[in-house]
């Protein structure tokens, strides 16, 4: 019981080339930048959009695959969907949103109800069931969303950035009660967010997406320990720079040179933390293997530290303290050089 | 809200522009009379069919007229605009002229109206089913165009959300679109009654006159005008009455605002 | 506030009452004697290509004057100017709608019969249904269509169908003699009855069959110049053209009868 899909797709600018698997009962986050194409992903599996090239399998049947001329249409498959507006019908009662996939599939009236009526219970809006969806507040909103996805018993659950349209105070309420649901699903369960910390609370396993790739699978922790993305290494706030390695240099295609300790040859990612990065005003013989002239471009104080960006052939952020900052008079335009220690340098293979 | 005076100004006269004519037929009216010619048994016979025949032009212009609007609105190909266009050209086209094309190509000698009559041995002019395909032509436009135009402002993602739920598209059409578009579909409705019912030039030209078969309401003022104009103003009231009633009274419930299936209405 | 309230209504003012006006163009009363400016004729649609012509010669002969028409029913023709129409001359196709004027006090002087016409059976090029008599016009297979008996030539066809003693079931009775020849020309129906005139103008798109003298029905063409025409003198002067033998000339060369 499982999920595979491999999507080739070509929309406008995008191109998207995903390989995912999802396994029975396991939830998987998809992290990325805007416009990375999750939410396409997410259509592609819904039947929303056909891929151009790929397959898509869940347990054993062909969903969509170009190449065999198959393409299941989406009311015959069986997802549900929690789509970031939710796009409850307002006009509806709450019951009847929830009851409206069973009606859909020839569920009888009075059964439909009674299973809605569940469901709504099971989410906490019991008292709701005759209220027009549209009074409903952003949180009971999802509720109901959610509600209405799983009353149909699918096997592929897909939310799409469940929690963004929610008020700080809510989004904590309502994640603790979406991973209850999440544990008692049973299906496959693929969820777009753009937010580390619902991945974390939410997911068993996380794909990285950026420009349309998934450049990184793993569970969070695996992921976030080895960077493989400018958009990870942000997140996690360290700088990733990544080149081949050949004799205890690696280099970058813009030429910088990055001296490390021992790792073997290749294309390879190197980790340097901001506040393993000394700031010096004139070169001096250090032990320091690594030099590189910059200029300032930014300072942002966090506190008693004060991250610093610097331009130049290998962009980089320092952390430093403040008293350092006032001390060397540091500020936006000034030329510098950063230092860091080979040692100081974790390489691993791309 | 406080009505500024020029928006004040040109919008009497626009009321007065439409007032009038119908004041001075209501002048006119030899009230004296009015009942005799009410009750005339060409009036009496000649209002039923044009009430029955344009209830069935405007039952036409629904049945064929939505799934038009549908694909003109959701449908992506070559050649839209002009198929749209042409599907709306009897709005434009004089009425006489839409009533001679009928003739050429449902008419007995007509490009289809020759098999018609040949094969199944149906022959359109001069019978009430002519009058109503030559109404439902002039008709059908007004429907197609206003629910085009509502179908378009939909969401089409609450379709998506209804299909995702395993709805078929009928399903989707019946529950989420439908009810949507409701308003617009029934101002175009009676948008295509009106004018089915005050339909003159195609009818005659197409479908003929002949009292009790084609002679609807219009013809009947129109040709009433030659010998006695005071009965073709009896007549002409009469159908500005109805209109007036069917559309007074349709007003508020069924012309409300159009909202999208998202929406807080 | 108020400054611009009154400028818009009195711009709104203007407007509609410059609006209307336009509609009653009158041209400057020619000078006394002259034959000059523009009139109006509101003719019967059986007159419109002998009348056209008689325009076009009317302008030739007098330079400086400009004759524009208004074709349709004449009953129609006749409630409009009732009701105020600025028209110089009207010409009926039958007495009747003529009465109907005289009797409105509307007419200037007596009216003059200028033409006669009498009425043929139309049929298709050929005569495919093989019809030679009013009587067969009765035929239960035949598609036959009518004037309405409202309009002068549905009055006069009736007359002819009464005095044959033939009793006829129109398929549809038409609002004018052109309805009637345009059914029958385009194969939708099989004959009608309508001017003598109207079949001549129908040229090769149809044939007439000849209805004798002893059933048909003679209608007169009066013309008169209006009492309210705007341009009286050169009014005079087209109805005197018609009456004439240029006139004369051209309506006995479209199929009508002297007067």
């Amino acid at each position: 019981m499982s999920l595979s899909a491999v999507i080739g797709l070509q929309l406008g600018t995008l191109t998207l080339d995903v390989d995912l698997e999802v396994r029975a009962g396991e939830v998987l986050a998809l992290l990325g930048p805007n416009g990375a194409g999750k939410s396409t992903t997410l259509r592609c599996l819904a039947g929303l959009a056909p891929v151009d090239t790929g397959r898509i399998v869940v347990d054993d049947v062909v969903l969509d695959d170009p190449s065999a001329d198959v393409f299941v249409e989406p009311e015959h498959r069986s997802v549900g969907v929690v789509f970031q507006s939710y796009l409850l019908f307002e006009r509806m009662t709450v019951l009847e949103n929830v009851a409206y996939g069973l009606r859909a599939r020839r569920v009888p009236k009075a059964e439909a109800r009674r299973r809605a009526g569940d469901w709504l219970e099971r989410v906490g809006l019991g008292g709701y069931a005759d209220q027009r969806a549209g009074a409903l507040s952003g949180g009971q909103a999802q509720r109901a969303a959610l509600a209405r996805a799983l009353a149909t018993d699918p096997r592929v659950l897909l939310l799409d950035e469940p929690l963004a349209a929610l008020d700080a105070g809510t989004r904590g309420t309502v994640r603790r009660d979406l991973r209850g649901h999440l544990e008692t699903f049973d299906g496959m369960c693929v969820m777009v967010t753009h937010d580390p910390v619902d991945a974390y609370a939410l997911a068993d396993r996380v794909a990285i997406l950026d420009g349309g790739r998934v450049v990184q699978v793993g569970t969070l922790a695996e992921v976030t320990a080895h960077p493989r993305s400018r958009y990870v290494a942000d997140l996690v706030g360290v700088n990733l720079v990544s080149g081949t390695v050949a004799d205890g240099v690696l280099t970058t295609p813009s030429g910088a040179r990055v001296v490390i300790a021992d790792a073997p040859p290749g294309p390879s990612f190197a980790v340097i933390r901001p506040h393993s990065i000394a700031l010096v005003r004139e070169v001096v013989a250090t032990s320091a293997r690594n030099t590189w002239p910059g200029t300032i471009a930014g300072v942002d104080r966090l506190g008693d530290r004060v991250r610093v960006t610097v331009d130049g052939a290998l962009p980089l952020v320092a952390e430093i303290t403040v008293a350092a900052l006032d001390a060397l008079g540091l500020r936006p335009g000034d030329e510098v050089h950063a230092s860091v220690k080979a040692t100081d340098i974790e390489v691993y293979a791309a | 809200m406080r009505l500024p005076l020029p928006v004040l100004v040109l919008a009497s006269i626009a009321v007065l522009f439409f007032a009038l004519p119908l004041a001075g037929l209501v002048w006119r009216a030899p009230w004296s009379h009015a009942w005799e010619y009410l009750t005339d048994d060409a009036t009496v016979t000649a209002l039923r069919l044009s009430l029955i025949c344009s209830l069935w032009a405007t039952v036409l212009s629904v049945v064929f007229g939505v799934p038009l609007a549908w694909v003109l609105a959701r449908v992506e190909f070559r050649g839209r605009s002009v198929v749209r266009a042409l599907c709306t050209l009897s709005m434009v086209l004089p009425p006489v002229v839409g009533g001679v094309a009928l003739f050429f190509a449902l008419g007995r000698r007509g490009i289809v109206g020759q098999y018609l009559d040949q094969w199944f041995g149906i022959r359109l002019p001069f019978s009430t089913a002519g009058v109503v395909v030559a109404q439902t032509f002039v008709a059908m436009p007004f429907l197609v165009i206003t629910v085009e135009a509502a179908l378009r402002q939909l969401d089409l993602r609450f379709d998506d959300a209804s299909r995702t739920l395993g709805a078929s598209r009928w399903y989707t059409f019946r529950r989420v679109t439908l009810p949507a578009i409701r308003p617009a579909l029934a101002a175009g409705a009676v948008l295509a009654w009106a004018r089915a019912l005050g339909e003159f030039g195609a009818t005659i030209t197409f479908a003929g006159n002949f009292p009790g078969t084609t002679q609807t309401l219009p013809l009947q003022v129109y040709l009433s005008l030659e010998t006695n104009p005071e009965q073709a103003i009896v007549l002409a009231l009469l159908l500005i009455a109805i209109s007036f009633a069917v559309l007074v009274g349709l007003r508020d419930r069924w012309f409300g605002r159009g909202v999208s299936p998202g929406e807080v209405a | 506030m108020l400054l611009r309230c009154i400028v818009v209504g009195g711009a709104a003012l203007v407007l509609t009452m410059s609006v209307s006006s336009c509609g009653s163009d009158s041209p400057p009363p020619s000078a006394a004697g002259g034959v000059t400016g523009t009139i109006v004729v509101f003719a019967a649609s059986s007159l419109t290509d002998s009348f056209t012509e008689i325009g076009a010669a009317f302008e030739a002969t007098h330079p400086g004057t400009s004759v524009s028409f208004n074709f349709a029913g004449s009953g129609d023709l006749a409630t409009q100017i009732i009701q105020g129409a600025p028209a110089d001359v009207f010409a009926s196709a039958a007495e009747s709608s003529m009465t109907t004027l005289v009797d409105a006090g509307q007419n200037a002087g007596a009216p003059v019969v200028i033409a006669r016409n009498t009425f043929e059976i139309i049929v298709e090029p050929g005569n495919p249904t093989a019809i030679v008599s009013v009587a067969d016009l009765a035929r239960p297979d035949l598609v036959v269509v009518l004037c309405a008996e409202s309009v002068p030539c549905g009055a006069g066809a009736a007359a002819v169908l009464a005095k044959a003693g033939v009793a006829v079931t129109p398929k549809s009775y038409e609002e004018k003699a052109k309805g009637v020849v345009t059914k029958v020309t385009a194969g939708e129906a099989d004959a009608g009855i309508v001017f003598v005139t109207d079949v001549r103008a129908a040229g090769t798109s149809a044939t007439g069959v000849e209805i004798p003298t002893d059933v048909n029905v003679i209608s007169r063409y009066p013309i008169v110049v209006t009492n309210e025409a705007p341009n009286p003198v050169a009014a005079r002067a087209f109805t005197d053209f018609v009456a004439g033998l240029q006139g004369q000339a051209v309506l006995a060369s479209y199929g009508f009868l002297a007067p």
